[in-house]
């Protein structure tokens, strides 16, 4: 048994986005002098902070081999239900912020008990879970921007100045978020089974995992990223707004892909997803400094996750 | 095995009903310590339900287990687990994209020391490289690095690292399902090796499997499960292939041969 078998995923593939992140970078300083300064940096960052909270629930979920397209929706809900019940119940904005996050964990183990209970496909579980969402959301807020927010709320949109970079509290936030992530995959117990379940379901129940609880606790999990990603947008925004979230699901996906997450499960990095989340942030920023049209952003979007996926279906073929 | 020799693993009379099909009809199983026994029976014989049931993964409706003597009730394979009985199936149920290390601990991490790792449940990835080396060294599996993803190790190596994943755990009894199957002659014979290493560490080993010269090549003695029961327990040094797959397919009665055919 000493026959030496080449390893199918060499080092550079791990190196992938970030050339990736840093090509755009370079395309981009070269097409606008606004791109490489220090503001601008600052700026990306705070356009991805929501997108990037919600790609590590998208990340935790694909891992498992699942996908979540109610995370936008679940987060303009989370968002509504918390500046409404602020302002127009009155309610202690730390108990309404509570009451948010409370929803999104409630779509997350509606999520999570539908595939494991039913074993139904996630895709279309919140597919299903993303339109209900989305009618809750309108039905309650009547399609109405919810404003005069109390000031506790807009706490993680509040910059300080750190040289000549400006930065939200919810940026460093987010950037806790991922180092926290990233050691609960990788060095611990629980972590390493939601590898297990999302690389090989089966062996995983057979040695013991309880899987189901894996799954119903990630799908919970990925909920409370949600909810905090609805008090980023609330305070990034100042404003509860209802028609948010729209492009994140397909966003996060892309983000998750990009950074080298197989949709198969099993195979990734949350790192890779903060890079993929930088990738996205870079493209739609450049983009608008070069003065192309939003919809023009959404198309090469749509390009970017199609080129993604096709890379992993090339590299992680099953078999 | 002329004297009595108290079995490790006991079944009485084992039923097994699937509707108004009866997959066991009232069977015996006995394995001695240290031994390799290996089952084979016909398609529909029932082989796989008597090993479901040793393993744990069926609950028989009547009948009665022994585990050292002691009446053993197993409602599930982490139950089986629980009491010393590791099973490797056959579709090579291992995690690809994890590494060798990870897959041996697999659902039974190694944590750090300290009551706030325990809480956390951080891994001890070092003591857990340590501890594969040294068992997969034990084995004489020839893999220099537990830091190899599975995914990449060849299909002899892979079934291994599950047959070395069940030996590390199992207090009582090793059960394999077809593990040959799937490998070229070459890997097949690594196998039977790392087989015969397991029982030459003092761990019995239940070997299901259809390959007849696998059987007689390691086998000490041969379980032949038929319509629902134990037919005959055979002695491979002292009975010819041919009569044992005529045993097996009922063309022959065990009562044919004589005494030292038998074990």
């Amino acid at each position: 048994m000493s026959s030496t078998v080449p390893t199918f995923m060499p080092p550079l593939s791990k190196l992938g986005p970030v050339i990736a992140l840093l090509a755009a970078c370079a395309f981009f300083a070269s097409q606008s002098d606004r791109f490489l300064s220090s503001q601008n940096f600052s700026l990306i960052l705070q356009q991805v902070m929501v997108v990037g909270i919600i790609a590590i629930g998208q990340t935790l979920i694909i891992l498992t081999a699942g996908i979540d397209l109610s995370c936008g929706m679940a987060m303009a809900l989370g968002s509504v239900i918390m500046t409404k019940f602020a302002v127009d119940l009155g309610m202690n904005p730390y108990l309404a912020i509570g009451c948010g996050m409370a929803v999104t964990v409630l779509i997350g183990f509606i999520n999570g008990a539908l595939v494991t209970s039913i074993k139904l496909p996630a895709f279309i579980v919140t597919l299903g879970t993303m339109n209900i969402a989305f009618a809750v959301t309108q039905l309650y807020s009547q399609a109405q921007t919810v404003t005069g927010l109390p000031e506790a709320m807009g706490f993680f949109g509040n910059t300080f100045q750190l040289g000549q970079a400006t930065f939200t509290y919810g940026t460093v936030l987010m950037l806790g978020m991922y180092v926290l992530t990233w050691l609960y995959l990788r060095e611990t117990a629980p972590g390493r089974h939601l590898y297990a379940v999302g690389n090989n379901p089966e062996a995983a129940r057979l040695t013991g995992i309880a899987t189901n609880k894996v799954l119903l606790g990630v799908y919970m999990i990925a909920g409370l990223c949600y909810g905090i990603a609805a008090l980023m947008s609330v305070a990034r925004m100042g404003v509860g707004d209802p028609q948010g979230g729209q492009t994140d699901n397909l966003d996060s996906i892309t983000a998750v892909v990009l950074g080298g997450t197989s949709l198969f499960g099993g195979r990734g990095s949350i790192m890779g997803t903060l890079v993929g989340v930088l990738i996205v942030g870079v493209f739609r920023n450049g983009l608008t400094l070069m003065g192309v049209s939003s919809v023009y952003q959404i198309l090469v979007t749509g390009i970017l996750v199609i080129l993604a996926v096709a890379t992993d279906q090339l590299t992680h073929k099953k078999g | 095995m002329t004297t009595p020799v108290q079995a490790v693993f006991q079944a009485r009379g084992l039923v097994k009903r699937y509707g108004s099909v009866t997959a066991l009809d009232g069977t015996d199983f006995d394995l001695l310590p240290g031994e390799i026994l290996a089952v084979i029976g016909d398609n529909g014989a029932g082989k796989s339900s008597l090993i479901k049931a040793l393993s744990g993964a069926v609950v028989p409706d009547e009948g009665e287990m022994l585990l050292d003597g002691k009446p053993l009730h197993l409602k599930s394979p982490i139950d089986a687990r629980r009491y010393g009985i590791e099973t490797v199936y056959q579709d090579l149920a291992v995690a690809p994209a994890m590494t060798i290390a990870e897959n041996l601990f697999l659902g039974r991490e190694l944590l750090r020391k300290g009551m706030l790792s325990r809480f956390l449940r951080l891994i001890d990835k070092k003591s857990m490289l340590a501890e594969a080396e040294a068992h997969m060294r034990d084995l004489k599996i020839g893999i220099r690095s537990m830091k190899q993803a599975v995914g990449t190790l060849s299909g002899g190596q892979r079934q291994g690292v599950a047959v070395a994943r069940s030996t590390a755990f199992a207090k009582h009894v090793v059960i394999l399902d077809e593990p040959t199957a799937a490998l070229g002659v070459k890997e097949g014979n690594m196998v039977l090796e790392l087989i015969r290493n397991v029982r030459d560490r003092g761990l019995p080993v239940i070997l299901i499997s259809h390959n007849m010269p696998h059987v007689f090549e390691i086998a000490d003695r041969i379980h032949v499960q038929r319509l629902g029961k134990r037919v005959a327990v055979l002695n491979p040094k002292h009975i010819s292939m041919s009569d044992t797959v005529a045993v097996m397919t009922g063309a022959k009665s065990a009562e044919d041969f004589p005494e030292e055919a038998h074990a």
